[in-house]
Formats: C-alpha cells, structure tokens, sequence
C-alpha cells in the first residue's frame, strides 16, 4: 500500500530540507511517531540509521530503517532493514521565492502475509493518512514559524544596526 | 512408541488364546465328524474373530500411541520452534484482531529493558479466548522486532489441543521452571500468567481482581536466574463472556484436577454456545476493550536485598499490579464497550 501527501510551505527549499534531515526534530512534527532514535555514528545523510515506531491501531509499529537516497535539497528515502517492510520519501521542490512544496510518500506492508495482509494495509491506510497530513500540516507550521523568527530577527538586526 | 507396540503385542496373544481352545475341542471331538465340522467352524469363526479383535486392538493401541506421542512432543520445548517469519508474515492477522475486534491499546511497552532476558509477569483474563495472549506478543513483536526471542508459558492442555503447533511457531512453550530457564538463559524474554486457569476463569464480578492464586515459582525462577521482572495489567478480558463460575467443585468430582492437572471446569454463558461447561472448544469472544498496562521493570536484588524473602515479593508485585488494574478499571466508563 502506498500513501501520498503533500503541501506548500512559505519558505525556501533550504530551510524545510535542514529541518526535516535533523532527526532532533522528528519527534516534533511526525504525528504518531512515538520512537526516531539515530542507530550508529552517522546523524543524517546517505546511510543514516534510524529505529523509529510509529502508532498504527493498536500497536507500535517500525523497526530499523536505513536512508537509501539523499540527493540534497531535493530528496530523501528510506528503507526498511527490520521490522514492517516500509519505504519512504521526502520530495522537496521550489515553487518560487519562499514557496516550497513538500511531498510525502510512504508505502508499507509484511511480505508474505497475503490477502490478510492486504486487508490489514487497507485497514491502517486511513489511520496513517491521517498522520501523515497532520505531520505536513505540523511541519508547516514549525517551519514557517521558524522562517517568520529568522526574518524579525533579521528586521530587528537591521533596526539595530540603522540606530546605531 | 512402547506403549502401541505392548498392546499390540498383548491382543496378538489373546488372539492366538482363542485358536488355541479351538484346537484343544479338536481331540475331544475325535470320532464325531458332525462335532468335529462344527469344532472346526467354530474355531475359523473365533480365529476370524480374534484377528478382527487383533486388528481392532492394533488400531486402537497404535491412535493412543501416536496420541500420546503427539503430546509428549507438544510438552517439550525447543527453542527452535519459535519461527520468526512465521511471526512476521502473521502480524497482520494478530493487528486487525486486536486492533478491529479488541479496539487494544496498549501502554508503556518502553518499560521492558531494550535487551536481555526478562520475565513478563500478567494478570490473565477471558477464559480459553484470552485476548492478551493475542495483543501482547503482537505488541512486543512490533515495538522489539520479530528477532527478539520471546516465549510464552502456556498450560500443557493448550499445547496438546490441536492449536498447539502453531502456538510453538509464536514461541509459546510448556509452563515449567526448566523450560523458562531454558529460555532465560538464551537471553529471551518470558511471558507467563502465573494464575493461570484459575484465574483466567475468575467470575466476570470478579474482574478487576488480580488473583495468582498463591503461585509464586515465578519469583523464584526471577531470582534464579536474576532476571528483573516486568509485570504486565491486562483489563477487559473478563468482560468477553459472562463467566459464571471455575467450577473447581466440577473438576474435583470428574477427577480433572488429578490427570489433567485442570482445578477448574468454568461455567460461562458465552457465544455461540450460550450455557458453555468446560470452554473446551473455546468460545466466540465478545469486542470487549482491551487496555494493556506494561510497569515499570523490578530488580529484585536491588529492591529487596540479596536474598529476597518469595513471600514479601509476591506481595510487593501482586500489590503494584492490583494498584495498576484498578487504576485501569476506574477509566472504564461500560462493561464490554470501555
């Protein structure tokens, strides 16, 4: 089963690319995720490791996943190693200045579970909508927040520096 | 196998005791050849006879045999038999269970330490249905990975039902202090009701009650293998049929208790069956809510000195999960609906 959701953020491509690479902030926007922990030495990029679990009915759901594609500022992909086969992406891309659009995919399942299986991915779908358009809609709102602090702080700089 | 192979054996001879009284009215019919025919007819219908018996008896001895076998075998405990990919490819199965029908919420699965051996201990509900046995591998095998050996202690019965050996694939095991130690020692994590079928058949008024029956070898299988315990507060099984009664008096009087080590034959009024004596064909169980409520790890050592007095840590665990289950019980606003 795949899921797909998107939305436009009012800031640059960079700003939402650094805040979604940072695992430090994971737990902050991704509705559901109870879990984002950094597996090894290596934070972020090609090869990151992460153990994550993610609500889904009534269980925990995840494992250890390993990012397999990170083109910068563009895309990101991950994969499951353990756990609930998974795989997902964050697309990013600018729309013009200070408009991005970010784009979520996600798809899921057990290998060889058959049609139960398949029911079972029918039946989480509407839940992991639900969270993956509430972590779109939270990392919109941290993010533009984050950009509207950058530009008062950058105003505030200018007022103080035109005084003095 | 020596137990078809004696009978056998035995019906073989009692057979060739009816050919041999039939040989013996040979001589004493010497002379008579009307008698003799019918000596001799009477003897081809008793070697007739005995063959069918011994055939009947090989038979019959051979299915007790192989019945008796099938339960020594489901009474063991290879750690092998646990079967992670069959685990794996049947989560989904076990979710929509517990997440469709149960509604399951379970909480606080972080408080089982990330690694090592550790002794799950859990109140048990819902009869022969019990709804954790469900939820609560089903939550460990996701929160932990399908690759962290967990085992489950189960009643001899269930092992030898025919469910039995899909049970062993999930990593459920015989209940007994040499196999869990077997585990243990692998490094698994143990699951186990120590109350068992007592409790399990508890009456429905009875519910929010955590009732170990007195059974404490689970302390000290914690103690010998200084393993910290997690206790495990299970609410709502008790509310999938309306149990009636254990039935202790049943089992004492069928003689249950003796050769099928069962104190209790439940009376419940449950679906499909309505009047349901005995629950062993199971039962439909009614979408009660399910909440799972996983406390805090105890180090005994830690917490009662070096050698923990079994009585005093019985009742500091049986309290604590009393304490949890009432606290659960009292956020339930319905029976059944939660």
């Amino acid at each position: 089963m795949r899921l797909n959701q998107s939305i436009v953020i009012a800031a640059p491509p960079k700003l939402v690319w650094d805040y979604i690479t940072d695992p430090a902030n994971v737990l902050h926007y991704m509705s559901g995720v109870t879990r984002w922990e950094v597996v090894g030495e290596q934070r972020t990029g090609l090869g990151a490791r992460y153990r994550m679990l993610i609500k889904v009915g009534s269980a925990e759901v995840g494992g250890l996943i390993e990012v397999v594609e990170f083109t910068n500022e563009r895309d990101m992909a991950w994969s499951s190693v353990t756990g609930v086969d998974q795989r997902g992406r964050w697309r990013v891309r600018e729309l013009g200045p200070d408009r991005t659009r970010v784009e979520l995919r996600f798809a899921y399942g057990v290998a060889g579970s058959g049609l139960v299986g398949y029911l079972s991915e029918l039946v989480a779908a509407p839940g992991l909508g639900t969270h993956m358009r509430r972590s779109l809609q939270q990392l919109k709102r941290q993010v533009e927040n984050q950009r509207l602090r950058e530009v008062a702080e950058r105003r505030r700089a200018e007022r103080e520096g035109a005084t003095a | 196998m020596a137990d078809p192979a004696t009978l056998a054996e035995e019906s073989k001879h009692n057979g060739g005791g009816s050919h041999g009284s039939s040989s013996g009215a040979h001589p004493s019919g010497a002379g008579q050849p009307p008698l003799q025919a019918a000596g001799r007819l009477g003897a081809g219908i008793a070697r007739a006879g005995g063959r069918a018996l011994d055939a009947g008896r090989s038979v019959a001895g051979a299915a007790l045999g192989k019945l008796v076998d099938r339960a020594r075998e489901a009474l063991t405990a290879d750690l092998d038999d646990r079967d992670p990919d069959y685990i794996r490819e049947n989560l989904p199965l076990s979710w929509l269970a517990a997440t469709l029908w149960y509604r399951a919420e379970v909480r606080n699965m972080g408080n089982v330490p990330e690694d090592g051996p550790v002794l799950l201990v859990g109140n048990h509900s819902g009869g022969n249905m019990a709804p954790e046995v469900i939820i609560l591998p089903l939550a460990f095998s996701t929160f932990f990975g399908v690759e962290r050996p967990f085992y489950q202690l189960a009643h001899n019965l269930v092992l030898a039902s025919p469910v039995g050996p899909f049970l062993r694939r999930y990593g459920t095991m015989a209940a007994s202090h040499e196999h869990a130690t077997r585990a243990l020692e692998a490094g698994a994590a143990v699951l186990v009701f120590p109350g068992g079928d007592w409790e399990v058949h508890r009456p429905s008024w009875e519910r929010h009650k955590v009732d170990l029956a007195g059974r404490k070898g689970w302390v000290k299988l914690a103690l010998a293998n200084d393993v910290p315990i997690v206790p495990v507060v299970t609410v709502g099984g008790q509310e999938t049929a309306l149990f009636l009664s254990r039935g202790g008096w049943l089992a004492k009087l069928s003689g249950a208790d003796k050769y099928l080590r069962l104190k209790v034959i439940p009376i419940s009024i449950a679906l499909p069956w309505g009047l349901n004596v005995g629950d062993l064909l199971g039962h439909i169980p009614l979408p009660a809510k399910i909440t799972i409520e996983v406390l805090a790890p105890i180090d005994l050592r830690e917490q009662f000195g070096p050698e923990p007095d079994i009585d005093e840590v019985y009742e500091h665990v049986t309290g604590i999960m009393q304490d949890a289950l009432s606290g659960l019980a009292a956020e339930r606003r319905f029976p059944v609906i939660g």
